[in-house]
């Protein structure tokens, strides 16, 4: 039997139909939507980098049927920028250099929108740390990725704080 | 100047955009194929019974293919054609290919491999150090023995003496784009591969001998790598050469990725060791001599094993003068993955046995260990730097022209030297020398470990915890200063050359390729910054272009550290050319001395003129002169005899020192870091942000080493840490909570690109400081020497605090 659904990713409605109920999100995005931006690092929930955000909340894409997302909203790293102009998250990271292979950095910064989105860790270094340990880099550039991440909540909070003076 | 500028990665904003491509993202014309391997289910033995057809039949099966259909060479070692694609009837590891699907999808394939009916007559496998020696299961005749001074006599007469045993732990690469490859025929038997590999043009050989083409045939690219570490040195060619055989057997372009679990079950690793010490020493701690036995389980097959152990025969002395030193080295055969290349390449090994030794001869003494270590430090540089004179360079490497035997893959670390070894180097009077001879001329520590003592606060800080754990039962802290000496060059001497093309266009637009590749170090960028400082234009006019056997050939493995020193001395070298016939045009249009024309900030100063750096370039080509330019290098100074464990394997050495504090839950055995604190020696720094972040992730990788990444096999042979659920990697949590970097500043005393040095594996053994540290602390449970064995796991500091409290 074949299923049918229709979700948004990056803002574009996309209908899919699958043969197979039992095909990942990940796969979705890499093989048949043509965004290979979404890593698969280790296929099974543990590394984040196939991290994207499906209605505003962080999720392991791998380990996500996309059969379950008829009418969801999906943001992968191809969809941050708007046109030339930087996610400041993504700004972020390359101010501050958080990678080094780049090949974790997609997962790294959907899970970095993700957890400043969440509002619990604020800009305490710590906290944003343990956030953040989900996304192995093998490279460690932790140092960078920390950093980014602390002044991109930095300037998203500012940011807010402004619009609602 | 756009050298030793903190300029970020070259591709960060593709980077942060998600659109850079690595090979398993590049778009795949219709109609590829996909593979998957059939792998052995046992670590030894033979196959009785192997039944195919549940595996032909599968869906979306094209092709199934065995050891004996494959057309011509079945061989994928970097080494000792030890290697086969895939295995006849002997099977010799727990993950061994035995045959190869090829199917319409990555899944089906995976799916289908599955399926085979295989049986096995299993026979005991060699799985331990025992296993080996017992069978004398090894490569080589026998144990490799380097010795200087007579190591018995000074350790009997010395005032004390100890004896030991440290174990250290493999570890797994864990690169975070696992191994992947993509190939394309082409007309007339060509082949083009995209491979994520560090060595371009061993592909290119094994794809060639596979195929049955000569090397012209085959393309092969490489953009970039989501990691690499060494475990893309040689691991990626099973991958290669089994798309290359497929794609010319269906005529369809091939592509195979290994899923993480096959990757780590089918590829090396980096060598585990056992090392046993002896060390006789005076009451300052200074070591009369020592003795080492090493012993290391390469796997079942050669790979890069060899060179491996050198290396850590060769770090065996770290920052210590041994004047009287034995060191033997045991390479065992086992039935597990082949060990292969890792960061610092059986160096970090075979420094971590000195630096063991440091630390219990001051246990035994009841002194600071860092006041041990610097008794035994070489004695400071006396050549006064970089104004004084350098020895005489040696002869060079006598040629290597018609000594090539057919089929010898002499690009590789695995290849056996054919160049007759040199007369050793004579060390100046006074200068101290290592254990295999050569001259430590240029020891900077005294005054790094000066500068780092300082800066992390260590006697005060060392003092403060020794109270601390006094006053405190349950959690102990513990700190130490461990320093690192590492060699630079390959030591298969003829590997150290480089080639690199340039073209200039009419627009003053550069085009710069060179034989290295880029895995997140941030090769490109540094020697783009070379490229754009030779010409005096802006970094973006320099295009960075992806790695391709068919513009620089026979090129060596992005190993060894040597990226940057090798490659950005060849594109020095074709730049210069091209800025060199650039001058002479001006300097004749002019009437002026070509050296006084100078390419600074896009322009061309000439003769009281200046031009743009394109006008110069459209001039030089409207004057019918050459724009596109190669460049080679070599390095000078190297003779190495291996087998004697004689002469200058190194060019010069990289130093670093790390300062690191833990604290230990002696109830659980759970520990952090607290703080780590760095001096790094990058020379004259040619990026410093870049070195910054290698010295960073070094040591995070090499702290995750030795203590929370175990690779455990079970009885039978299986790896049964095969998945980042069971084999832990450092998180961002992970990481020392303060934590500070800083670059020693000081030129190269050799002539290295701008003076800089090699910064890729030197930190990684920054991370010794933290096993040291746990060791410190651990003694503040009693009088025993804790004797702590890698990865210090929670489990192994709980067992190893057990020991000491007993011991009581």
């Amino acid at each position: 039997m074949s299923y049918t659904i229709s979700l948004t990713v990056n803002g574009d409605r996309r209908d899919v139909t699958f043969e197979d109920a039992r095909v990942t999100l990940l796969d979705l995005l890499r093989e048949r939507l043509a965004l290979p931006g979404t890593k698969k690092g280790c296929d099974r929930g543990q590394c984040g980098a196939c991290t994207v955000l499906v209605d505003g909340r962080r999720i392991n894409s791998c380990l996500t049927l996309a059969v379950t997302l008829d009418g969801a909203d999906v943001t992968t790293i191809e969809g941050l920028a708007r046109g030339d102009v930087l996610h400041p998250v993504q700004a972020s990271f390359v101010e501050h250099d958080g990678f080094q292979c780049g090949y974790c950095t997609p997962g790294q910064i959907m899970s970095a929108v993700g957890l400043i989105a969440e509002g619990d860790v604020g800009t305490d270094p710590e906290r944003i740390r343990e956030g953040m340990s989900g996304n192995l880099c093998r490279c460690a550039a932790y140092h960078g990725i920390t950093e980014a991440v602390l002044d991109a909540a930095r300037r998203m909070t500012d940011d807010k704080t402004r619009k609602s003076a | 100047m756009t050298v030793a500028k903190p300029l970020p990665h070259d591709a960060a904003r593709l980077h942060v955009t998600g659109a850079a491509r690595y090979v398993d993202d590049i778009p795949t014309p219709t109609g590829t194929l996909h593979l998957a391997f059939g792998t052995a289910t046992i670590a030894a033995g033979r196959i009785t019974d192997l039944d195919l057809a549940p595996v032909r039949s599968a869906p979306g099966v094209i092709a199934v293919l065995q050891a004996r259909d494959l057309p011509f060479a079945n061989d994928v070692s970097p080494s000792a054609h030890d290697e086969p694609l895939l295995s006849g009837s002997t099977i010799h590891y727990l993950g061994q290919p035995i045959f190869l699907v090829v199917a319409t999808s990555h899944l089906a394939a995976r799916r289908a491999a599955k399926m085979a009916a295989i049986t096995y007559q299993k026979r005991d496998a060699i799985l331990s150090y025992e296993d080996a020696m017992e069978a004398d299961s090894r490569f080589e005749d026998g144990p490799r023995i380097w010795q200087k001074g007579d190591t018995d006599e000074a350790i009997d007469t010395a005032p004390h003496q100890i004896e030991g045993q440290i174990a250290m732990g493999g570890q797994e690469h864990f690169y975070l784009e696992g191994q992947a490859a993509l190939a394309l025929p082409g007309e007339d038997g060509d082949m083009l591969v995209h491979s994520s590999t560090q060595h371009p043009t061993e592909i290119q050989h094994k794809v060639a001998e596979a195929i049955g083409r000569p090397m012209h045939a085959v393309r092969v690219e490489i953009r970039r790598m989501g990691g690499g570490f060494g475990g893309k040195e040689s691991q990626g060619n099973a991958l290669a050469v089994a798309c290359a055989v497929a794609a010319r057997l269906t005529g369809k372009p091939c592509k195979m990725r290994y899923d993480r679990d096959d990757d780590m079950i089918i590829t090396g690793k980096r060598h585990d060791f056992r090392i046993d010490y002896r060390a006789g020493f005076d009451d300052a701690g200074r070591l009369a001599g020592v003795e080492f036995v090493q012993m290391t389980r390469c796997g079942w097959a050669q790979d890069l094993s060899i060179p491996v152990a050198d290396r850590a025969m060769l770090h065996a002395d770290n920052a210590y003068h041994l004047e009287h030193a034995r060191i033997e080295s045991h390479r065992l055969r086992t039935n597990t993955q082949s060990a292969t290349a890792f960061r610092g390449f059986g160096g970090p090994q075979g420094m971590l046995g000195i630096e063991r030794v440091m630390d219990h001869v001051a246990h035994t003494l009841g002194l600071d260990p860092l006041a041990v270590r610097r008794a035994n430090y070489y004695a400071p540089s006396v050549a006064g730097g970089l104004s004084a004179p350098h020895a005489a360079a040696p002869r060079p490497p006598e040629s290597i022209s018609g000594q090539m035997k057919s089929g010898e893959d002499l690009t590789s670390r695995g290849a056996v030297d054919d160049v007759p070894p040199g007369r050793a180097l004579q060390a100046p009077a006074g200068v101290q020398t290592t254990p295999y001879g050569q001259p430590v001329e240029d020891f900077i520590l005294h005054e790094m470990t000066d500068a780092l003592a300082a800066t992390a606060d260590y006697a005060t800080r060392r003092t403060g915890i020794a109270d601390l754990n006094a006053a405190n039962p349950v959690l102990k802290r513990g700190i130490a200063l461990t320093p690192v000496k590492f060699g630079i060059s390959f030591t298969l001497t003829h590997l150290n050359q480089a080639g690199a093309l340039v073209h200039v266009y009419q627009d003053g637009s550069i085009h710069m390729n060179h034989g290295g590749t880029e895995m997140g170090q941030g090769l490109f960028q540094k020697v783009a910054q070379v490229a754009a400082s030779r010409f005096g234009v802006p970094l973006d006019a320099v295009k960075i272009t992806a790695t391709d056997t068919a513009k620089v050939p026979n090129t060596s493995a992005t190993a060894a550290s040597s990226g940057s020193d090798l490659n950005g001395m060849a594109v020095k070298a074709a730049c210069d050319t091209i800025r060199d016939r650039m001058a002479d045009l001006l300097a004749e249009i002019h009437q002026t001395d070509a050296a006084a024309i100078r390419f600074e900030a896009g322009e061309v100063h000439a003769g009281g003129k200046t031009y743009t750096f394109a006008q110069v370039a459209t001039l030089a080509y409207e004057n019918r002169i050459s724009l596109s330019a190669t460049g080679f290098y070599k390095t000078p100074k190297l003779e190495w005899d291996r087998i004697r464990g004689q002469g200058r394997p190194f060019f010069y050495f990289a130093y670093g020192a790390a300062c690191s504090e833990v604290v230990v839950d002696t109830l659980t055995g759970e520990y952090r870091i607290l703080r780590t604190d760095i001096l790094h020696d990058a020379g004259a720094s040619l990026n410093p942000a870049l070195d910054i972040g290698q010295v960073e992730g070094g040591f995070v990788q090499g702290a995750g080493w030795l203590t929370t990444e175990e690779l455990v096999w079970d009885e039978d042979g299986a790896l049964r840490t095969h998945a980042p659920s069971t084999y832990k990697i450092p998180a961002c949590s992970d990481r020392p909570a303060v934590f500070n970097v800083a670059l020693w500043d000081a030129e190269n005393r050799e002539d290295t690109i701008y003076r800089s040095k090699a910064v890729g594996e030197p930190p990684f053994m920054l991370g010794i400081s933290v096993l040291m540290a746990l060791s410190d602390a651990i003694a503040a449970c009693g009088t025993t020497y804790p004797a702590l064995d890698a990865p210090a796991t929670p489990e192994r500091v709980l067992a190893a605090i057990q020991r000491v409290r007993d011991a009581d």
